[in-house]
């Protein structure tokens, strides 16, 4: 119980005291074992190597009344996924915690048997043998012919790595809840058809038992009653009772809670997604109701069946499926979201939670957010956060204390979080340690989150439960969380180092025996809990909460993978949607492409670059965290000679450190890059609208991975790629001429990474265009594709072009040439640097964004700036004014020459912005300069 | 001071080369209009705009429709419908001081022949506005039309002090504001007035084909029942037909005829003050003679329009732009070639600025500058004319001017263009404080503006509205 997490504890403080610099090496039985599958040739964020199962999934199982606790299905519903893994022990496992009070039948006191509308219970378990941890939201469904009416039910995100499902408990658990809902709402409206078809049933035999007895009594009037008779009464009394009973059921199934009827939100936001079925539960707000009032009109054909005196009992009998149990559609709006919810935690935690941050951030970022980022995803975010916001009551806060939340906080937790389970992870593996791989990393360590280490308060408690081996730790449940985070979430979010939180590591631990279920709570039915239990582990609670309330910061976050392509729903299955929507042209392709890579030249590639080998050590794995790119950049420096455009799939992109991406997307992705078919498809149907909305491709972490590449290429390839980047920079429309129509789409694609915004609609960029440009073109696009054609129309074009040259750049791509202004500032090298190390589009994409990021926020300075732009004191003159500004951007801001009208530009879309009523209303204005064009050639 | 090609690599335009065309390079550090906008409401030529106060403006082309404009942000007001055809002439009808109603009329004659007067109601009336004869569902307005035209009408024009209405056609009409035919001439010509302006002593010029026409307009009095319109005298001084006619000041109006003829009569005994018409002297190099073949159209010469202030007439001839000097009567600055094709409109601004804007879709900013004396070239226009065309018997008759002793004093200087249409650019409004308009046959009406200044009113907008929602802090 103590050696474990005394190490940590010790350790950490030694960290946080001293400099790593100096740090003397541990004693040998403090050391922190190696990772142990590293001389598998696994890597070491790679968690899955100790479970059975490739990536993570979602599993649902049920209690059966007849055999037990069995898999019902997964999602994503290939046997590839789960592998090995035994998924009914696992069923065993989690159905073994269901700590709902379910309880149906006949409570004492009352006649009837009552139904009880519980709340699904949501506990996390860990399974350290099987290396399968998992969000378990236990839920009910009722069912006419079962036991107690009711057949549980659980659902469960299964992971390898446990603090995945830590962090993101809540978002889990939102969004279990939402398709938990779904599910139970859907279920009421078959149950109480199921009713009332037995209500009819019994209204059926009772007309046909009376007549047999009114029969019987006329047949023998001799004054005392058959023994048959007798039976016959008592079997008329007993389905009038059974009928009172139903009725009483079915007045209950349908006096549900109206509070409870969130579902039907959660319905109608479903059916964006199905898209394909225009949903009567979006339209209908309440479901129940519209059951109500057709249930008679829609199934007049039902014809009452007479009930046998005996029922079947339940073991005779086949139960009803799943799908049997929910109306068909919210049964197919369940499974779409499970498998939005599959998608949406998809990837390595790290990815999850940076994402997370990272857009947090930018939401913050309000006022210039709509420059360089992907509405598309931010339209997402809006919508779900609105739905989340009543689900979550504990965010609801008043905007007082909202201000307290400050980003810097959540980042520094977060990262805190992420180190913290890469330790404990290292913690459970007892292998032998490499001390010299472990000085090395000593000499890369910053040292700049320190602090943060102190937060790990959760760990502690993983670390004491990963010693017992073969157990199940319901590590945290919901409603402790949103309890006690109120009351600890301020002192722990603003003030990192905050003495309670350093104290909380000594008491937050448990010892966990061998094959023991420890609960630590659940949510609404404490009432199972012993009052002991709870009172046992105050401050482990609390502690705990307060920690899962840091996490809260990114429950705000919504992770916004991109949204659903339609007729997923339909197929329920993640695994084929993609590839069926993305690749129209590439299917053949992709059959081809490797799914392989993955495993074996992913791992020996790692291995000769010794990123694996750099040891996780204690605090360092942070490092490593944040390393993870350029590592990987590094292999793929070694990779590039034996494949240039094929990279294994491993590499791509950091959501597949867990390898838990969809394999065959990648290589899709990668081995199609050549072609770019896929992104000519993609823009295509951009294309065709052009002021439209994103299209759902764009947004996609594949487009920007695309787009990255290409943008180095473009940078790799043509020395002038700064004047022209600048072009787009500072809002001069920039002309990409070429025959080939694909070349020039792929290169409008990859530029577009670098063209402002106007607003919340689409980016002002029009990938192929024929016909001769106007100049209300010019005000519309910022980054267009030409066509170079030799008939009429085309010289037409070139006419144009040359007419309207003052307005435009023009990247030549059959003659290689750029005619465009001059650029000699600094802030576009740093954006596209010809030599730079990032070999990776992602990579590239992550950096134009954060380089972007800054340019944003100086232009965001420049614009709100008071004094730069009025008149200090009385009248001035406006020269003075102008000087202001012009050092201003000099000095203060540091930008030479053009640069400065990069950020003019930018601060001009940004007052247009902010002062219009309606964002996107109006255009703005075509601005421009009369200034000199070059010519460059290669 | 020709600024040829800076731009690098620039590939020249052919047109650089075959004409003396002055150009201008991309760096024109004294344009101003560093901004633009495009506004589209229009499905054929836009020809017409027309003021309607500080900040709106009406437009209208042969699609007829007019069009009202917030030359501010470019939104669209509203949308007058009801001609059929094409509109060729639009005029503004102030609003009478004495009158409650400030609101303005706008006249609008269509090759339908009709004429409409609509309401131009202030933006805050626009609802308002709920009775009148004849009602425009669309748009809120009330719409009154004239439809006893035997021809077309295609001048228009008010006399403010009689409180009348004129339109010229192929007859003079004269009308009230309620739109009662006050009087109407018999028929003048087949080919009509073309253009109508007012001179003191109640009487009107009118444009006729080679002719100008003065006509008395004769108010009611104690004696006579009603009005009256009485032709007074033809002047036949011009050689071609008259394409433009304004009264410059108290004391002349000028004519332009189609052969370059500019004519400035006295304004009260209706005699010729002055007359310059060798505008249409070709360039002196001789390697031109096939280019007039080929480049030279008819209306090279013509005189399409006028603008004046109180020393100069400025005048567009052909494709080129002359300063013509009211006091030395002679042509004190020019541009032969200052457009590729036509100019079509020209106008002053106060800061000695000219622009002008012309058939070859380009709108061209000129400043009119001193020149030094040893800069200073010879006059084009004193030039004899060398070949014999067929106008040189018509221009033999006037004695050539001799001016060559005194050196010119001005030059015009391109100072920026603006090339944004497509196609002719028929007019253009000048405002003080929200830039030009410009519209063209490509059907765009585009707005040219101060980026500078509309860069610092957005940044003053912007902290009115942080200071409106509470935002703004002021460091103390």
């Amino acid at each position: 119980m103590i050696s474990a997490p005394d190490v940590v504890a010790f350790t950490k403080e030694d960290e946080y005291e001293e400099e790593p610099y100096n740090e003397p090496a541990l004693p040998e039985e403090y050391s922190v074992p190696l990772f142990p599958f590293a001389s598998q040739g696994a890597n070491p964020w790679s968690k899955l190597s100790g479970a059975k199962f490739s990536r993570d999934f979602i599993l649902i199982s049920e209690f059966s009344e007849q055999v037990g606790p069995q898999p019902l299905l997964t999602i994503p519903n290939d046997t590839k996924v789960f592998g090995t893994f035994d998924l009914n022990y696992f069923s065993l496992r989690i159905m073994s915690v269901d700590y709902q009070a379910s309880f149906v039948g006949h409570p004492p006191g009352s006649a009837y048997p009552k139904l009880n509308f519980v709340e699904d219970s949501k506990v996390v378990l860990g399974d350290s043998k099987e290396g399968a941890f998992a969000y378990v939201h236990h839920l009910t469904l009722y069912d006419l012919e079962a036991r107690g009416f009711v057949r549980p039910f659980c659902m469960a995100y299964i992971s390898a790595d446990q603090h995945k499902i830590m962090q993101q408990f809540q978002e889990l658990s939102a969004e279990f809840s939402k398709a938990s809902e779904c599910l139970k709402t859907g279920n009421r409206k078959a149950f109480a058809g199921e009713l009332e078809k037995k209500l009819k049933d019994l209204d059926y035999t009772r007309t046909v038992l009376h007549m047999e007895t009114e029969i019987q009594k006329k047949a023998n009037d001799k004054g005392f009653y058959s023994s048959q008779a007798i039976e016959k009464a008592n079997e008329l009394a007993s389905v009038e009772k059974s009928i009172i009973e139903h009725q009483d059921l079915l007045k209950q199934i349908r006096s549900y809670p109206r509070r409870k009827s969130k579902g039907s939100d959660l319905c109608s936001r479903e059916t964006e997604y199905t898209q394909d079925r225009p949903s009567q539960a979006a339209t209908t707000s309440d479901p129940e109701e519209s059951a109500d009032t057709d249930r008679y009109t829609c199934r007049p054909a039902y014809t009452p069946k007479l009930i046998k005196a005996k029922s079947t009992k339940c073991f005779d009998k086949k139960l009803k499926t799943l799908e049997e149990l929910c109306d068909t559609d919210y049964f197919t709006q369940t499974l779409a979201q499970l498998s939005h919810i599959e998608r949406m935690f998809r990837g390595d935690l790290c990815y999850l939670l940076t994402s997370q941050i990272d857009r947090a951030l930018l939401k913050q970022q309000h006022v210039t957010n709509f420059l360089f980022e992907d509405f598309a995803e931010a339209d997402d975010r809006a919508v779900v956060r609105q739905e989340s916001a009543p689900a979550e009551p504990s965010q609801d806060r008043p905007p007082s204390r909202s201000l307290e939340k400050c980003p810097i906080p959540q980042v520094l937790i977060s990262m805190g979080s992420y180190r913290s389970s890469v330790e404990s992870v290292l913690i459970k593996m007892e292998q032998e340690l490499g001390d010299e791989e472990y000085k090395e990393v000593e000499g890369t360590e910053s040292g700049s989150f320190d602090p943060q280490d102190n937060l790990d308060c959760l760990d502690m408690d993983m670390k004491g439960s990963i010693s017992s081996g073969e157990s199940i730790e319901v590590l945290g449940t919901e409603k402790a969380t949103s309890v006690l985070s109120k009351s600890d979430s301020l002192g722990s979010l603003t003030v990192p180092l905050s003495p309670q939180v350093v104290r909380s590591k000594a008491v937050s631990h448990r010892t966990i025996s061998e094959d023991s279920i420890e609960v630590l709570s659940t949510c609404p039915s404490e009432a199972l809990i012993p009052d002991d239990f709870k009172a046992s582990y105050p401050s482990a609670i609390n502690e705990e909460e307060s920690y899962a309330d840091d996490g809260k910061g990114a429950i705000h976050f919504q992770v916004g993978t991109s949204p659903p392509e339609p007729g997923e729903a339909e197929e329920g299955s993640v695994e084929n949607t993609p590839l069926q929507t993305d690749a129209s042209c590439c299917i053949g392709k992709e059959t081809g492409g490797p799914q392989g890579p993955l495993s074996s030249p992913a791992l020996t590639l790692s291995d000769e670059e010794g990123v694996v080998s750099t040891p996780p050590q204690r605090s360092r794995q942070k490092d490593q965290g944040f390393h993870v790119d350029f590592a990987m950049e590094n292999s793929n420096l070694s990779s590039r000679d034996h494949s240039s455009e094929g990279f294994p799939a491993y590499e791509l992109d950091p959501s597949h450190l867990l390898a838990s991406q969809d394999d065959s997307k990648t290589s899709l992705d990668d081995y199609s890059d050549s072609t770019s078919c896929v992104s000519s498809v993609a823009s295509t149907s951009s294309d065709r609208m052009p002021s439209s909305a994103h299209p759902t491709g764009p947004s996609s972490e594949r487009h920007k991975k695309r787009a990255g590449q290409n943008a180095l290429k473009f940078i790799r390839q043509y020395p002038f790629a700064h004047p022209a980047i600048y072009s787009l920079l500072s809002g001069r429309t920039l002309v990409v001429l070429g025959e080939e129509e694909a070349m020039v789409r792929k290169l409008v694609t990859a530029l577009s990474i670098f063209v402002p915004n106007y607003g919340c609609c689409a980016k002002p960029v029009k990938h192929w265009v024929s016909s001769p440009l106007h100049i209300s073109d010019f005000q519309k696009w910022k980054l267009i594709g030409l066509q170079r054609a030799v008939s009429p129309a085309g010289t037409g074009a070139l006419h144009a072009l040359s007419r309207y040259s003052r307005y435009t750049s023009v990247l030549d791509l059959d003659r290689k040439t750029l005619r465009c202004p001059l650029y000699r500032g600094t802030l576009v090298p740093r954006l596209a640097d010809r030599r730079t190390h990032i070999r990776r589009g992602s990579t590239y994409y992550m950096h134009v964004q954060s380089v972007l990021a800054q340019l944003c926020a100086k232009a965001f300075l420049y614009t709100f700036c008071h004094h730069l732009h009025l008149p200090t004191r009385g009248r001035e003159a406006e020269a003075a004014a102008a000087s202001r500004q012009a050092s201003f951007l000099q000095l203060s801001l540091g930008l030479v020459n053009e640069d400065v009208k990069v950020v003019q530009y930018l601060a001009e879309l940004l007052r247009l912005h902010y002062t219009q009523e309606h964002p996107g209303a109006i255009q703005p204005t075509l601005r421009f300069d009369y200034v000199p064009s070059f010519l460059y050639k290669i | 001071m020709l600024r040829w090609l800076i731009g690098g690599g620039r590939e020249p335009q052919g047109l650089a080369e075959k004409s003396p065309l002055q150009t201008i390079g991309e760096e024109q550090t004294q344009n101003p209009y560093t901004e633009l906008l495009v506004l589209k409401a229009h499905h054929d030529i836009v020809r017409f705009l027309v003021q309607l106060d500080d900040y709106r403006f009406a437009s209208a082309g042969d699609d007829g429709i007019v069009v009202v404009w917030n030359a501010q942000t470019g939104e669209k007001l509203l949308e007058l419908n009801g001609h059929t055809q094409k509109i060729t002439a639009i005029i503004t009808l102030p609003s009478l001081e004495a009158c409650e109603e400030k609101n303005q009329l706008i006249l609008t004659a269509s090759a339908d022949r009709t004429v409409i007067i609509s309401l131009n109601p202030e933006p805050s009336e626009i609802a308002m506005v709920t009775k009148g004869p004849v009602w425009d569902c669309d748009t809120g307005r009330q719409v009154q039309k004239v439809s006893c035209f035997q021809s077309t009408v295609k001048c228009l024009a008010v006399l403010r002090r009689l409180d009348v209405w004129l339109s010229g056609g192929n007859d003079l009409c004269m009308w009230n504001r309620k739109l009662d035919l006050l009087c109407k001439t018999s028929h003048l010509s087949d080919t009509g007035i073309s253009a109508l302006i007012e001179i003191p002593k109640n009487c009107v010029v009118a444009a006729v084909g080679k002719e100008l026409i003065i006509f008395r307009l004769v108010a009611p009095t104690e004696g006579s029942l009603g009005w009256d319109i009485l032709e007074v005298k033809r002047l036949l001084d011009h050689q071609d037909n008259i394409l433009s006619l304004v009264n410059v000041n108290d004391l002349s109006f000028v004519t332009g005829s189609h052969v370059g003829e500019l004519i400035i009569w006295d304004i009260l005994d209706w005699t010729v003050q002055a007359c310059e018409h060798n505008f249409w002297d070709p360039s002196p190099q001789l390697d031109t003679q096939q280019e007039i073949k080929l480049c030279q159209k008819p209306n090279d010469v013509s005189i399409h329009h006028f603008t004046w202030d109180e020393e100069n007439i400025f005048v567009a001839v052909g494709r080129g732009l002359y300063v013509y000097n009211l006091q030395m009567k002679r042509v004190i600055a020019c541009q032969k070639t200052a457009h590729d094709s036509s100019v079509l409109h020209v106008a002053k601004l106060p800061n000695r600025q000219l622009i002008s804007c012309s058939e070859d879709g380009s709108v061209r900013i000129w400043e009119l500058r001193e020149k030094q004396q040893l800069a200073a070239e010879p006059v084009p226009t004193g030039f004899f004319n060398m070949w014999g065309f067929g106008r040189v018997n018509k221009q033999a008759s006037h004695p050539v001017k001799k001016q060559q002793e005194n050196a010119i004093l001005f030059s015009l200087e391109l100072i920026g263009d603006l090339i944004g249409h497509s196609s002719s650019v028929e007019m253009f409004l000048y405002f003080e404080d929200h830039g030009l308009v410009t519209c063209s046959a490509d059907h765009l009406i585009i707005l040219w503006k101060n980026g500078e200044r509309e860069s610092g009113l957005r940044s003053l907008k912007l902290f009115q509205k942080l200071e409106e929602n509470g935002d703004l802090y002021l460091a103390v």
